[in-house]
Parts: C-alpha cells; structure tokens; sequence
C-alpha cells in the first residue's frame, strides 16, 4: 500500500524505507560545512553522527530537519526526493528532532506544547491529546504528567517532552543532537535505556549526535564520522575501538605540531588563577575549576562546545556572577566581577561573537576607544584628532583593511576582528581572555590573528585562549586545559599534546 | 543600494501624506492647492505669520529634543507630556509665589522649577528601569494623564483664580514673565532657550565622551556594556535630562506665552515631541527643523480654516499621516523587505 | 444607603463597559507579543465613525459595525507597520492614536459641527430588568455576559489561543512547530482592534448619544494600565476594571454630596495608573511578561 503526501515523498505501511543523504554541500559565505556527505539511515538502527566541533554534524541534521537548506544535494526515500522546507515537512516525511536548545514555550503545559503542532484555529481537543500523551508515554516508556508548567519541569524531563512530542508526531526517525550535554548520569542511563527500547521495540531509526564514546559503544549499531565537513567513516561500531573513532574524529594532522610555536621556558608568576569557580546556569554550569595563567602564557582551553567554556568566559568577562569560588589577578582577589572591576585590574577579553562586542552604527575609531573614552576626551569635547590618530595607527599595526571614519558594521568579520583585538592589544591588557578568535575567518586572517596572540604573550600577557578549533589550541597554546562537562578533566602540556590524546579527554576518558 | 533609495522613499512618503491630506481637504469643500498654500507659504508671508508659527513651534523644540535625547540613549520616554505639564505646575508654583522678586531672580527660578519638576516626573519609571528592569514605556506614558489630573485637582482647588473663580490659575507675577526677544511680536525667551537647548544636546551628543557614550548604550547597550560602560548610569541620566528638558518647555509656555496654568496649556506638545524627533530621524538640528515646519502648519492651518472653512484639525492630520508614512519608509529603506511566497 | 450603593454598582458596570472591551483587545494582542499603543486612537476613530454612520443611516446597528470595521482597518494598518515591517511598535502605536484622533475630529468638523451643530443619535436605551443593576445597556449585558466568557475560552481552550500565547512567548518554538507567527500576530491584533472598536462604539452609540472632542477621555490608555495590572491574566484584569469603576462611580456620587464637593476627586481618577506603577514596582523583577514583547520576528 502506497501513501503518498504531497510534498514529502513517499511513506510506505510496514517497513519505512532508509533515507539517503546524497551529495550534501553546504557554505556559510566563506566557511564550508559540509562537503559532499552522503550518508544513509535505516530505521530500527541506532546511527552515531560523530566529530568535533564545526565538523558539521549539527548543520547536516538542520538540512535533515528542514531548518536550513543545503546548497547542492538531496535527500530521497523510497527512490523519491523529499521536499524538506521546513520542520512540518520533516514530520510529514517521518523524520523528527530533538535539538540541543528546546522548542519548547516554557509557560505553557506539557498537553499545550505538544498540542501546538497540531491546533486548529477553533477546536483544542485537550482532553484527547492527554489521552494520547498518556498512550505514548506507556507505548514508549516515557512518563510525563501531561499538566506539568514545562519550567517546573527538570531538563531531563524536559528532554523527554520533546522526544514525546517526536514521537508522536509519527516519526520513524529521531535525531538526537548532543542529548546527554545537559543531563546527570542517572538521567543519561535512562536515556540510553529509552533509545535502546526504541530501536528494538518500535523499530525507530535514531540518529544519535554525541562526542561521548561510552555512550556510542553503549546503544549505536553504526557510526559515521564527519571532520571538516566530510564523511571520513562509516562502519558498525562493532567492528572499531574507541581509539580508532577518536584518531579518525581528529584526524592525525601532522602538520600543526610543525607550526608549534616553541616552548616557553621562562613565564613569571601567576597573574590570572581562578580558584574553585563554580556556577550553576539554565544553559551550563561551572564545577570547582581552577587553574592559573602566568605572564607571557598561552592556555588554551579546549573542549566539545557545551561543556561549560561559554560560562567561563561570561565569568571572566564578568556578565555573569559567582556561586563559589573566586578571581585572583596579580594576587589581588577581586570583590566583583563586573566588566568595569575587570578592566581596572587589567583584564581584557575578546568574546566569541564579534556582533555582540560590536556596536555595527558607530565608526571605526569610536568603536576603538570605546573602552576609555575618557581618555580622549577633554571636559567639553572628544579628542577628536588624537582618536583619530590612534585610529590610524592602529590600522596600520594590525593591518585592518578600513577607513576609520567607517562604520563597524560595514568591515568583513575578519576586519571587524582585528578591530576588537587592537582595542583589546592596544592597551596592553595583563591578562587577555580570548574566545573563538578565529571563528568564520579566511586562512590570511585567522594566521594573522593567531600571530597576535602569540605576539601579545611575547610582550607579557598572560592569555586564556577558548577555542574549539583543536588546531589553534595546539599552534598557539603552551598548556592546555580540557573541559568536560563544567570542569578541568586534564591539564596537559601544549608542546607534547596530540590531537589524539586531547580527543580522548575531550570525550571524557581520563588518562 | 543606490543613494537615492533614501530620499525618494522619504519623498513617496510625504507625497502619500499630502495626497490623503488633500482628500480630506476636498471632501470639506476646500481647495487642496490653496489649503496647503495657507497651510506653508501664506504665514512666511507676514511678519504676525512667521513669529506665531515660531510661538507655535518652541513648545515643540523642547519636546522634540526631550524625545530625542532620550531614544538615542535607547531610554523609550513616551512621558515629555508629563514631564511637560510637571514643569508647568512647578512653573506656576514659583510664577504665584513670586510677587516681591525682581526679575534677574524670577525669570531664572521659574526656569529652574520647570526643569526640576519635569526631571523629578521622570525619575521614578527612571529608577524603575534602571534598578529593576521595568520597561519604561508603560510607567512614563501612564504618568501623562497623572500629571494632568493633578493641574486639574490644583486648579478646581488651591490655585482657583482668586478673581473670577474659573479653574485657571492666577496670572503670574510679572517679574517671572520671560522678556519678549522679538518686539512688537510674542516670540520670548523661550524660543532662544530652546534653541540653546538644541544646540547644547547637538554638541553634547556629537562631540562630548558622555554623548558617544549615550550613543553606544543607545545603539548596543549589549557591546556597551563589555566595553565597560555604565549602561544603568546612562539610561539614568538620559531620562532625567530628557524629564528637565520637557519641563523647561513646560515653563516656558507658562512664563512666557500663557501666564498663566490652565487644563489647556499643553494641545499634546509631549505626544507631538515624539512625532517631531522620530520624523527628524532623532537628530537634534533636525528636530528644530520639523518643530519649526509643524509650527508652520498649525498656524497655517488656522488660517486655511478661517478662509477655507476646512477643520483646523488638519494640521495635525498632516503630521499624524506624515508619521506614519515616514516611518514606513524609513524601515522600508533600510531593510530590503522580502516577500516571500512559500518557501523556494 | 442601599439605593446609592445599588446605584453605584449599577453605573460602574456602565463605566466598565468600555474599559473591559478595550483592555480585553489589547490583552489578546499583547499576549502575541505585539504593543499596540493605538487603543486611544481606536477607540477613538471608531466611536465617531459609527455615529457618524448610525447617524447617515438611521440605524445604530449599522453604526455599530461600521464602527468595528473601522477598528478592523485601523487594525490592519498597525499590524502592517509593526508585524510586516518591523517599525518600532511604540512610534506606530502613538502615531496611530493621533492619525485617528485627528481624523475623527477634522471629520467630525466637517459633517457635523461647521455650522455649530453636533451630531446625536438616538442611542440604545438600558434594557431595564428591575433595579439599578439590572437596568444596562445591551452591549454591557453581552460584554459581560459572552464576550468575556467568548474571551476566556478564546485564550485557554481553542486553537487559536493557544498559537497566540506560544507566539507571544516563544516565537521560534512557534515556528518550529509549524506555526505562521506572522499571521497568528495579524490576527490576534485584528481581534484586539475590534474589540476596542466595540469599546468607543459603546460609548457614542449607547452611553452618550453624541460625539464630542475628547470623547474617550483617556479610557484608552486605562484600557493599558489594566492589561498590566491584571499581569495578563482575564480575571485580574477584570477585577481591576471592576475596582477601577466602582471608584469612579462612587466619586461621581460622593461628588454630588455638599460636604464632599471640595474633595479632589481627582486623585481617584488617577488612581488607576498609579496602582499599576506601584504594582509594578512591587512585583520587581517577577513581572510576567510575555516572552517576545516588543520583540519583532524574523526567521534566520
């Protein structure tokens, strides 16, 4: 028996057919995410998606989802294309997801949530969805109370809603992006129980997005590994070690260890230690991390995103406040962290998002000294001439490509960059928080960044360098600390670190 | 985008504005043609004209600069209406009070309680936003209707003229009646103050640290913030400077034009404030401009009334349509909007 | 004593009337996510277009809807400006009132008043069921009686209303889920505009009988006040209506009292925006507003 829906390919009774990926290409400007993939899935198969930060994964199951569009290539079933603009679309050809940030409306019921998908304009049957819920939740083995206000829930239970809601909406596939990152490990066994009960008992394709490789070896039949936007592997997990996967994720470059920047012998004392952080947020938490930057230091930070680096840097930016634990700058324990507090002790920061530190509408020199505009201003008027020459000099050190009347909002990102770090460089910070420095930059400018970096810690700063670019954090950084849900799992030394061995931390296996 | 995008969107705008104007103009009987030559060039045509259109206008610089001062800063103050009529009660306090005081003292202190009172109307949605988050929008539009009860209570009750028992106050004591800068005209102090307001917030703004501060808060109070600028402070500062410009405009209309606190005194100067800054684009010169162009049309529009027999409520029916031309246009030329049928 | 207190009660429901229309309206809409600063304004614009009308016409009905299709219209055009093109919803809003307000009277001016006149109706009458309470108009028994239960299942128990409110506070989720957030918004603010439509018309067509400058006096911006005070919940916001009106026709009352008539009374009519900001301040950080307010939304 054939059903067809208009749109969405073909869904056939009984057994659903596999969904091919073919010849997925996928660029954001400069950036490409994904490069020719082809991957198939097969329901009642649990599927590992498996690769490090930017390999790709997330954007290839947004296209699988419908939440974006990919350049060339198409996904079929069944020997037909699907259409797939949109989420609804997705559902319709059977493919749900539960992604990492909930679409969930926080104020409203479990019953109103998964209701929503399907309301019409007059009639809200609230009764029958409960009644559905309730069949789910026992068909599946995931219980809800249908009434429970979604914020009074707890995030696994959350999670579960929203797995609910996909499940109800008649998928046969389930994407699962990152789904342990927010959860406990009593929440993460019941999880792996629950996808392992799917795949046998309703013969659910699952497509699981995970980092971690207990959980792989646990529950996937599969694995495919994506780096750098190609699909390097596609075997059953049986047959490979987690060793295997880790080398195949990262890759066995050589080629950074000979851009090493050579081992530092002599650094002063400790100019940045953290001790105990802790803080606990909707979006992550923090968890006893301490450790110290000395002058002329590069520490690099590595991780899978999610794990707690985000935080971090919010606390050493100071837009987010303590639970435990405290600031030490030059042995001065700061009573504070507010962004002004952190600036006077000598800490400057790049954030991961240049559009948030850049005020796009004003000019280039105003951004530049937007910090301490104090400083070139008399009582009644901005030291328009001398702003101007700081301006000017600063184009030429750091070689942006602008004119300092532009505004911001105007350069490239790489331009825009290079603004932020002469506004933070020029004022010879002592400690420099930098995240994501290179993020969406061409080759020129993600060199001449790194060089800067590596330049600044020349002349004395100490620099705390968050990067999920495993490459950088090797060029660049003499030690490095790997975090693993909100903590330090390792410190290891930059110079002798592989991608291998900060793969194998990265996934939470302790040396 | 090519550079004329800017301005002819601006011109379909005022284009549309004045094609509904002329309906209405028509539909009353009148001619659109004349109406509007009585509305824009008949009152530059006389001297009476040009300084009632400048009268009509000063109210309006302060407001407009109010409004404008406070929307860089990214502070919503919908409440100039307020904060206007606040200065009028502090204006008349000080005008009924002030009998024995020569002039050098009077006319000052009248200003001065205008500016206080407006500032201290704006301070609470002030504290409220800045120590609690509340938006502002709602507490300062709120607070207009306040204010003007209060007029009301003051003159059914205490400030009840004591001459002829009507609820105006009062005339106010010679000696804080601003000096008429025009002679042979009405046009006083006000209007020179207004314009030194203008040009002090043009100058503050543009060219101080405090103003690129103002602006950063006001176009990314996020990036202001990492840069270590005081966003709370800020804010702060931008609405109680906003509150002490409406209330100067609020006492030069007591001080220098009405002598006297009436439930009238303010037509909307507050409400037309915003109208007034949004249309200058929130430029300070420009809100000069369009405060002068709007006093323009409401004398204007008088007389179109008077010969045509057209509603003098055109005049605010050209600037109301104007608005909402504008900002269409405005938001239409900077982003390109995008229809879309469906998906691809 | 009886007979004031029954009286009181009987003209607060009158004085509610309007208030509970317009505020209701703008309740719909902001649960959406959208302001709509232009209530004075509509109220206002369809209050005169349906005299107007009712007056050309002979027939109050016919005013009636002529003045909700007004509504619809003025509806229309703000959720074009703010939801199609993203203009600030506070310069719309505002703009809005005055286009209407100046409109109505410049209307009002030329059909009715050039030679002096004003234009009058013969309005609906109370439908008198016995005593003071029981003696109002039809409008007030069907606000009160279907449109505010019509209102509350609207919101708590149809589709529609449930789109809003995810709209208003998650849009993206809204999305997600296969919502049209743009049309969910263009119909929640169309809801709204009738409704105060329904309120202005109250008072031309059954509680006054003519139109006058200023004729809606500031309901509209009570009509705000008390969306807030209610923390966008229907019953709060009608015990605020309630409350509001009560004190308003009891001042009315107390005014007509000889010891009473140096009072100013004007500190009661105040007292509705004053609530709301010390509420305000009360409440603190907590205030429950809805997710996307003010916020316009673009898919990325």
């Amino acid at each position: 028996m054939m059903n067809s829906q208009e749109g969405a390919g073909v869904v056939i009774h009984g057994t659903a057919p596999s969904i091919f990926l073919r010849n997925i290409s996928k660029a954001f400007g400069e950036t490409i995410a994904l490069s020719d993939v082809s991957l198939d899935l097969r329901v009642g198969e649990v599927h590992a998606l498996l690769g490090e930060n930017g390999a790709g994964k997330t954007t290839l199951m947004k296209i699988l989802y419908g939440l974006t569009q990919p350049d060339t290539g198409l996904i079929e079933a069944g020997g037909v294309a699907l259409t797939i603009n949109s989420p609804r679309d997705a559902r319709a050809a059977g493919i749900g997801m539960v992604t990492q940030h909930f679409s969930l409306v926080k104020n409203m019921t479990v019953v109103e949530n998964i209701a929503l998908a399907s309301a019409n304009t007059f009639s809200l049957d609230l009764a029958s969805v409960r009644k559905e819920i309730n069949a789910a939740s026992a068909k599946f083995g995931l219980e809800v109370s249908p009434d429970a206000v979604i914020s009074s829930l707890p995030v696994a239970l959350q999670q579960r809603v929203e797995i609910l809601k996909a499940l109800m909406s008649g998928c046969r596939y389930l994407i699962l992006d990152e789904p342990t990152a927010v959860l406990g490990p009593q929440d993460i066994d019941s999880l792996l129980e629950v996808i392992k009960k799917l795949r046998s008992e309703s013969g659910i394709g699952i497509v699981l997005i995970s980092h971690k490789m207990a959980e792989i070896e646990q529950v996937a039949d599969r694995v495919s590994v994506l780096r750098r936007g190609k699909v390097v592997s596609n075997s059953k997990v049986s047959g490979m070690s987690s060793q295997e996967l880790i080398g195949l994720m990262m890759g066995n470059d050589e080629v950074a260890v000979a851009q090493r920047r050579p081992t530092q012998q002599l650094f002063g004392d400790p100019i940045l230690a953290l001790k105990g952080i802790s803080v606990t947020t909707e979006s992550g938490e923090l968890n006893e991390v301490s450790f110290d930057v000395r002058s002329g230091e590069i520490v690099g930070v590595a991780g899978v995103s999610g794990n707690g680096q985000a935080e971090l840097v919010r606390v050493l930016s100071g837009t987010l406040a303590l639970d435990k634990g405290s600031v030490v700058i030059e042995g001065n324990t700061l009573g504070q962290t507010t962004p002004q507090s952190l600036m006077r002790a000598g800490v400057g920061m790049l954030g991961e998002d240049r559009h948030a530190s850049a005020v796009h509408a004003l000019q280039v020199m105003e951004n530049l000294v937007l910090d301490c505009i104090d400083n070139f201003a008399t009582k009644f008027q901005l030291k328009q001439k001398e702003i101007l020459e700081h301006c000017e000099s600063a184009i030429t050190q750091f070689e942006i490509k602008t004119t300092p009347k532009q505004p911001l909002g105007t350069l490239s990102g790489g331009n825009m960059q290079k603004v932020l770090l002469a506004r933070l460089f020029s004022r010879k910070p002592k400690v420099a928080i930098i995240s994501q420095p290179t993020r969406g930059l061409d080759v020129m400018a993600t060199r001449y960044v790194r060089s800067l970096i590596m330049q600044a810690s020349t002349e004395g700063t100490a620099v705390l360098l968050v990067s999920e670019d495993l490459d950088e954090v090797l060029e660049l950084a003499d030690r490095v600390a790997v975090m693993y849900r909100g903590a330090i799992i390792g410190i290891v030394d930059g110079s002798t670190a592989t991608r291998e061995t900060l793969g194998q931390l990265m996934a939470g296996i302790k040396q | 985008m090519p550079w004329w995008r800017g301005p002819a969107l601006i011109a379909a705008a005022a284009f549309v504005s004045f094609l509904l104007s002329a309906i209405v103009v028509r539909w009353a009987g009148g001619a659109p043609i004349s109406a509007f030559h009585y509305m824009f060039i008949s009152p530059l045509q006389t001297r009476f004209g040009i300084t009632e259109s400048i009268l009509s206008a000063t109210p309006l610089i302060f407001t407009g600069a109010a409004v404008a001062i406070a929307f860089r800063a990214g502070y919503w103050n919908i409440g100039a209406e307020g904060q206007l009529l606040a200065g009028t009660i502090g204006a008349t306090w000080v005008g009924i009070h002030a009998e024995p005081l020569p002039s050098i003292v009077g006319v000052p202190l009248i200003l001065l309680a205008g500016m206080l009172f407006g500032a201290l109307w704006a301070l609470v949605p002030a504290l409220l936003r800045t120590r609690l988050g509340i938006d502002e929008v709602v507490t300062t539009l709120l607070l207009n209707p306040v204010a003007l009860l209060i007029i009301s209570g003051l003159l059914n009750g205490p400030w009840r003229n004591s001459e002829t028992g009507f609820p105006d106050s009062d005339v106010i004591a010679k000696s804080t009646q601003l000096p008429i800068i025009w002679p042979g005209t009405r046009v006083h102090l006000g209007l020179a103050l207004g314009v030194i307001i203008i040009v002090l917030c043009w100058w503050y703004v543009g060219k101080m640290a405090g103003g690129l501060k103002l602006r950063a808060v006001g176009m990314a109070p996020g990036a202001a913030r990492i840069a270590g600028l005081p966003v709370e402070r800020t804010l702060l500062v931008a609405a109680l400077v906003s509150g002490g410009i409406a209330g100067l405009g609020g006492s030069s209309e007591v001080a220098g034009v009405a002598h006297q606190l009436t439930t009238g005194i303010s037509s909307g100067f507050g409400y037309t404030g915003v109208i007034v800054a949004t249309l200058a684009a929130l430029s300070f010169i420009g809100s000069l401009c369009v405060a002068l162009l709007f006093g323009l049309i409401t004398v204007g529009s008088f007389s179109a009334s008077r010969a045509l027999e057209i509603p003098s409520t055109i005049g605010e029916f050209v600037q109301s349509v104007l608005l909402l031309t504008v900002i269409a246009a405005l938001v239409i030329q900077k982003y390109r909007v995008v229809w879309t049928r469906g998906k691809k | 004593m009886i007979d004031i207190t029954q009286e009181i009660i009987g003209s607060s429901l009158r004085i509610a009337t309007p208030l509970a229309l317009a505020a209701l309206g703008e309740l719909v809409t902001e649960k959406s996510g959208v302001l709509n600063l232009g209530v004075e304004g509509i109220m206002y614009g369809s209050a005169f277009v349906g005299i107007a009308t009712a007056a050309h016409t002979g027939s109050l009905t016919t005013g009636l809807i002529a003045a909700l299709v007004t509504g619809a219209a003025a509806g229309l055009i703000f959720a074009f400006l703010t939801v199609t093109l993203g203009v600030n919803q506070h310069v719309a809003g505002l703009g809005l009132t005055l286009f209407m307000i100046s409109f109505s009277n410049s209307a009002n001016r030329i059909m009715f008043t050039s030679d002096g006149g004003q234009v009058r109706v013969d309005p609906w009458r109370p439908i008198d069921f016995g005593g003071p309470i029981f003696s109002q108009y039809w409008i007030t028994y069907a606000t009160f009686l279907f449109i505010v239960p019509l209102t509350w299942w609207l919101m708590r128990r149809s589709g529609l209303g449930l789109k809003i409110r995810a709209v208003g506070e998650n849009p993206e989720a809204a999305d997600v889920a296969g919502i049209d957030v743009t049309k969910t918004r263009y119909t929640a603010i169309l809801i709204g505009s009738i409704y105060m439509a329904a309120g202005g018309a109250f008072i031309t067509l059954a509680f006054v009988g003519s139109f006058t400058i200023n004729i809606i006096n500031g309901r509209g911006w009570v009509a705000l006040a008390l969306v807030i005070f209610g923390r966008w919940k229907i019953g709060r916001l009608l015990a605020g209506a309630a409350l509001f009106s009560l004190i308003n026709a009891g001042q009315l009352q107390l005014r007509l009292l000889p010891s009473f008539s140096n009072v100013p009374f004007e500190i009661l009519l105040a007292l509705p925006y004053l609530a709301v900001i010390i509420g305000l301040a009360v409440s603190g950080r907590n205030i429950p507003y809805p997710g996307a307010y003010l916020k316009p939304y673009k898919r990325h």
